[in-house]
């Protein structure tokens, strides 16, 4: 291997995506303009339009359906797809959705978590993501704006292998505007990670023609919906194989889908996904050092979502304080619905409590962490808590 | 003894073995449509395979690929309904970027194209893509169970037009999608009908021979949907053309000035100015067209409506560009 000397630039999260776009040597990108999704595509555009990328095709399509759909189009012919999202725009995009993962293309798309409407936002918000949860896509949810490069990068060597496509979902404004440091990796270890899609079919092939979306009789098509929940349990561990040689290579290990700290010493945990948890993490190290016995424990993946390594981190603590930024109505925030289902055939079950932070971009600070960690050590002394679901911003 | 040489290709790319309905017209279309587009490809690239087929869903899309069986003996992709335009449009890009020289063919029914799929069509017209889009026309949701479109045609019976006291079935003017797709100024837009296959497999290889995109809307007869004979489809179509119904016209560059029509036939006296088709007295009665279909059978008992559906038939042909004069059935 070439020494990783890493190229470090100071982007904002999309642009973070769109260099790892245009370093994952992406074929074909199919999109539609999003508040605030945008820059991703403007980036793109103006790679294309400086001549730094060599005949990318960019469809600029006059949907986000048709923008799924011509992905679906690009990834059967056998080239590597990309694009971008948000909200509105990928719940417009939800039945390509359903159709992507069930022809088993590995598509890359990066979602721009923001609130669904009405009332009209365009902040951060996970419901958008989260509602796709049934869509046979992999989600991984990225901190920070080196994670939403990675993310990019990896997501197409694991989509590529499971042929499942795979979502790497940022934060509204908090990333997708923000500018940090991302490391970035050059072009030819790039390539050396991430070598050409190999399609195992294509639509170019005239001797071996094809036919995709073809109908499938009640006799098969449960089949082919086991086949897909398979690749799901087969990319558990491809995404820590990818994520280890990443790791090697780069120096950012990605092995685990739960990235966690002070599991071992920790009375109880946060757990959340996404931007939120970098407020978090800052906030355990703190309250550390103020005597509080705590831990984290960041969500990567959401999809295959981590049950192992959840019960593990489980049958170590005795509290979940549970951070959605989303909601399932008539229910509960989504992370904690999943996680208590995940729990009950653990071992282990901790007291667990749902603290819904952020909704529609609301402020989550340092602050509230410390808030939380104070009612938390309550719950975990009385060992239950008062109320399952805590609607924790509430102004009364 | 001679043999007479086949007037197109003998190869095939839609296989005998699909699932469609006896006397399907929309089968036929589909058959000649990919031979002429094998045929054009040859003269073009000296390649009969360089093409790939993006096609929505509809009757032609479930008869033709019932897992694991296909009946497409070409690169083929079904992409839901809405969206056969825009897959198409990602096929090629891909197709472009992987330096694969060649056309994608689209093809989508009247539903998929005229309803749903409108806004994909228009995109991928917009964008200009390498692609010849191929409307099948069977004038309702066949595949559903003969739901009205916005291409079925004044008077037509359908589950959800259907004609009763208070209906004479479906109430509103045909959509003509072909002028909307030349609208775009697209190089090369076109109708055709299966009545007249000779000059629908020339315009199919004249779109998929121009750069750029093109639009072929072909008239296809569905005894399933019309009610009429299976053995009556080509004359059926060839009926629509000389009674006036259905127009065969080419656009290019949305040239509306220059619109060229073909001659109906029929024996209708076509009138030229200047080379232009300007008028057209047709000496069929539409009833001819009309009365072979079980789902116009209604009109016959309310002949107002054949006369409101022969001054929407001339409104039509005046957006062509040309006065027709329709005669009256012969009392």
């Amino acid at each position: 291997m070439t020494e990783y000397k890493p190229i470090r630039k100071v982007v904002s999260g999309n642009y973070a995506a769109a260099y790892a776009a245009k370093h994952a040597r992406v074929q074909v990108v199919a999109a539609y303009p999003i508040t605030p999704q945008t820059s991703i595509i403007e980036k793109i555009a103006e790679f294309i339009a400086n001549g730094e990328v060599e005949n990318l095709q960019y469809v600029p399509v006059e949907s986000e359906h048709s923008a799924m759909a011509a992905c679906i189009g690009a990834s059967a012919t056998g080239a590597r797809a990309f694009t971008a999202t948000s909200a509105q725009g990928l719940a417009l995009m939800h039945e390509m959705l359903h159709w992507a993962a069930g022809a088993r293309l590995p598509i890359v798309m990066v979602d721009v978590n923001r609130a669904m409407a009405p009332p009209w936002s365009v902040w951060d918000d996970q419901t958008d993501s989260l509602a796709q949860r049934d869509t046979g896509w992999m989600q991984f949810y990225a901190e920070n704006n080196q994670e939403v490069y990675d993310g990019v990068i990896m997501a197409f060597k694991v989509a590529e292998t499971v042929n499942v496509p795979a979502m790497i979902v940022e934060s509204a404004f908090i990333l997708s505007h923000t500018y940090d440091v991302v490391e970035m990796i050059p072009q030819e270890l790039v390539d050396e990670f991430l070598p050409p899609r190999k399609p195992l079919y294509t639509l170019t092939d005239f001797d071996n023609p094809i036919s995709v979306g073809a109908l499938a009789t009640p006799n098969d098509y449960y089949e082919f919906r086991y086949k897909l929940a398979k690749a799901h349990e087969e990319a558990v561990k491809v995404i820590k194989d990818v994520g280890n040689e990443f790791g090697e290579m780069f120096g950012r290990d990605y092995s685990e889908m739960i990235e966690k700290e002070h599991i071992d010493d920790a009375d109880f945990v946060f757990m959340g996904m996404g931007s939120l948890m970098g407020t978090v993490k800052e906030a355990v190290e703190l309250l550390r050092k103020e005597g509080y016995k705590i831990g984290y424990a960041k969500v990567r993946w959401f999809r295959p979502f981590p049950k192992e390594e959840l019960r593990e981190i489980a049958s170590k603590v005795n509290g979940i304080a549970v951070l959605d930024r989303n909601f399932s109505f008539g229910q509960e925030g989504i992370l904690f619905n999943e996680a208590k289902g995940v729990l009950y055939s653990a071992k282990s079950k901790p007291v667990m409590k749902n603290y819904i932070v952020g909704l529609g971009g609301r402020d989550f600070t340092v602050d509230d962490v410390r808030k939380i960690a104070e009612d938390m050590k309550k719950v975990i002394e009385k060992g239950e808590p008062d109320v399952e679901v805590d609607w924790y911003h509430l102004k009364r | 003894m001679a043999v007479r040489k086949s007037p197109i290709t003998t190869r095939e790319y839609w296989a005998p073995g699909h699932a469609a309905c006896a006397g399907c017209g929309c089968a036929t279309a589909l058959k000649l449509a990919t031979k002429a587009f094998s045929e054009a490809m040859e003269e073009k690239y000296g390649d009969p395979n360089a093409f790939a087929i993006a096609q929505a869903t509809g009757c032609m899309e479930v008869v033709s690929a019932v897992f694991p069986y296909t009946a497409w003996k070409a690169p083929w992709v079904h992409v839901a309904f809405e969206n056969a335009a825009a897959a198409a449009s990602g096929v090629e890009a891909a197709w472009k970027k992987l330096g694969r020289k060649g056309k994608i063919l689209a093809i989508g029914g009247d539903g998929g194209t005229a309803d749903i799929g409108m806004q994909a069509l228009s995109g991928m017209l917009e964008r200009r893509h390498n692609v010849v889009y191929l409307m099948y026309d069977n004038e309702a949701y066949m595949n559903t169970g003969i739901q009205r479109s916005s291409s079925t045609p004044y008077g037509a019976w359908t589950t959800t037009s259907p004609p009763g006291k208070y209906s004479i079935g479906e109430d509103k003017p045909k959509k003509w999608v072909a002028l909307i797709a030349a609208a775009h100024q697209v190089p090369y837009v076109a109708t055709a009908s299966i009545g007249n296959p000779f000059d629908f497999v020339k315009k199919m290889k004249k779109a998929a021979k121009v750069d750029g995109p093109a639009f072929v809307q072909v008239h296809c007869t569905c005894p399933t949907g019309w009610k009429s004979p299976l053995e009556k489809g080509v004359e059926i179509a060839r009926l629509a053309i000389e009674t006036g119904v259905w127009p065969l016209f080419e656009i290019e560059n949305g040239d509306f000035f220059n619109i060229k029509i073909q001659a109906p036939g029929g024996g209708a006296k076509v009138k030229r100015e200047g080379g232009r088709v300007v008028a057209i007295e047709f000496k069929k009665p539409i009833e001819e067209y009309l009365k072979l279909q079980g789902r116009f059978k209604h009109l016959f008992k309310q002949p107002e409506a054949i006369d409101e559906m022969r001054e929407q038939i001339k409104a039509m042909w005046k957006v062509l560009g040309v006065d027709v004069t329709l005669p009256k059935p012969e009392e």
